[in-house]
Order: C-alpha cells, then structure tokens, then sequence
C-alpha cells in the first residue's frame, strides 16, 4: 500500500480520470469544470446584468456537489496520502526555473514565488495570478470549455471544435511559457 | 440527498486524482509546456485513449445510463473562432496559474490559500466574458 503515497504514475492517473468521466456519464451528466465559474457568477446575480448569467442555476447543483468533492479530494490527497509534497519534474526543467528565479522548483507543489503567503503581499505576484485567473475564466468560457470539457470529455465525443480549442490551449500555453515567462519574470 | 452525496464522492475522487497524478501541480504544467516530461501527456492521452473507446462502446451498443434513460452526447457548436481565440486566451491564463479550472478547488482543499486569488480572477473573467459575449466573433 505503500505506492498510495508516493506520486501517482500517469497510467493510474489517465484511466481513473477516464472512470471519472463515464461515472457521470452514466449518470446522465457531463464532466466540465468551468461551467461551474458561470454558475458561481449567477448565484451572485449576474443574471440582472447580462443574459448570458440568465439561466436555472439550481440545475447546476450537483456539478457544485463535485466542486465541493474535488476541494475535499485536495485535502485528503494532501493531508493523509502524501509523505511529502516535492514534485520531481525533470532536472533541466529546474534549471530552467530556476534560472527564471524560481528556487522552489524540486521542492514543492506549488512555486514559492508566486503562491506562498509571503507572495501575496507583493503586487507582481498577486497581480499574476488574478491575470491567470482572468485568462483562464474568460478564455474558457469562450471556448466553451476547458481542460475536462473539450480535452478530456470533448475529445473523446471526437468533436472537432474540442481539438480545436486544445490546439488554442497549447499556442497560449507555449507562448506563455516560452515567450512571456523569460519577460515577466 | 443520495445524489448529491454520489456527486461528492466523485468530485472527491476527482480531487484525489488531481492532487496525486500532480496534475494540479505548477510545476507540471510548466514542464508539459517545455515538453521536458511524458507524465502530463500519459495522463491526457491515457484517458483519451480510455474515453474514445467507452464513448464508441456507448454509441454502438445504444448503453443506458444507470437510470435505465437513452445517453446523450451533445456535439459542440460548429465554428473556429471561439474556440481557437478562447483556447488560446485559456492556455495563456493555465500556465501562467499553473492550473485548470478542476485543480483550482483542489488546491484550495489542499490549503493553498493564494489559489483564491486565482478562483476569483476566473470568476471574474468569466463574467467579464458573459457581459460583452454578443460583442465578440464566435
């Protein structure tokens, strides 16, 4: 049992996130985790605002069930199946990192740099991430769908917008990495 | 009641899978992206492979769902546009977070309070999407 604590490999990971994804659809639901973000938006009241926010959010409950679930999945994989939290990503991508200054790469889950309490009192950090989060909700909203919805569910349905979308997902993704990183940080 | 619970105890699953494969990881998605690593692709791709297959099973052999209902896959809008602008605006916002929108409650469960930050920004980018959307080319 012991494996349970060590990282797990991606040939454990990709099927169960398969399983995942059929548990829902065999219960007549679709896996897709932004939609929850417009949810989020209308129990606010944003559908006073904009039409796009104007639908029965109450039909979303159980995708905010899984929100919920997902969150206590963090905690649990965290708190009692972890040893330790270093992710061991490939020597010359730390170099790299390290390079662009970030030290924790080797040693943590998440960069020091841009999500340690101390990171959040510096405006660039806390200014990036609102940036991501801003990109992230508005892009995947316009595309219809993120990472679950068209990689994972979309793809699977052979839809071709959903490749589409994944190739957007991999030019964004490459010019942040390989053009704006080495600029910002 | 029971549902939800079933809803939860998937989510939670989800979570677990997240968190463990490192696939809510920073750092995983900025190697991915440097293409320095197999791990995100086997875990993208393994699934894949897994959910063509269950999907063409379900359609052929016309599969009930658990509550002996029809399954209904619902195809994408056509078009290029939205998706290609939209997916590219996400890619840029997943590696600078480092996170899709699925890890992001993960990470909070896992008690990264920063990633509220970035919670708040999609919300808020999701809104900003849903208030000029019949302005934009889709």
């Amino acid at each position: 049992m012991e494996w349970i604590f060590e990282p797990w490999p991606w040939y454990v990971a990709g099927p169960l996130i398969a399983i995942i994804m059929f548990l829902l659809i065999f219960i007549g639901k679709q896996f897709g985790m932004s939609s929850n973000l417009r949810t989020f938006c209308t129990m606010c009241g944003a559908d006073k605002t904009a039409d796009f926010f104007n639908f029965d959010w109450k039909s979303q409950r159980w995708n905010l069930a899984v929100v919920v679930g997902a969150a206590l999945g963090g905690f649990i994989g965290a708190h009692y199946l972890s040893n330790d939290v270093t992710v061991a990503i490939n020597p010359d991508t730390i170099s790299t990192l390290k390079e662009l200054g970030f030290n924790s790469a080797g040693s943590a889950y998440l960069p020091d740099e841009l999500f340690s309490l101390e990171a959040l009192t510096s405006v660039k950090s806390l200014s990036l991430l609102l940036i991501g989060g801003l990109l992230i909700g508005f892009g995947a909203r316009y595309a219809g769908g993120c990472t679950s919805g068209h990689a994972i569910s979309g793809l699977s349905n052979l839809q071709l917008p959903s490749l589409i979308a994944v190739i957007g997902f991999f030019i964004g993704g490459l010019f942040m990495v390989h053009v704006l990183f080495p600029l910002i940080f | 009641m029971k549902k939800i619970l079933s809803y939860l105890f998937i989510g939670m699953f989800f979570g677990i899978v997240m968190y463990k494969s490192e696939a809510a990881s920073w750092f995983r998605i900025y190697e991915m992206f440097q293409f320095q690593s197999f791990h995100m692709y086997g875990i993208i791709g393994s699934a894949l492979v897994l959910g063509v297959i269950g999907v063409q099973l379900i359609k052929r052999n016309n599969l009930k769902s658990f509550y002996g209902e029809p399954i209904k896959f619902v195809p994408k809008d056509k078009g290029i546009t939205r998706y290609l602008v939209g997916g590219t605006i996400f890619g840029l916002g997943w590696a600078l977070a480092g996170s899709c929108p699925g890890p992001i409650y993960t990470l909070i469960g896992a008690g990264y309070v920063s990633i509220i930050v970035v919670l708040l920004g999609a919300i808020l980018g999701t809104f900003i999407y849903g208030l000029i959307k019949d302005k934009l080319p889709h």
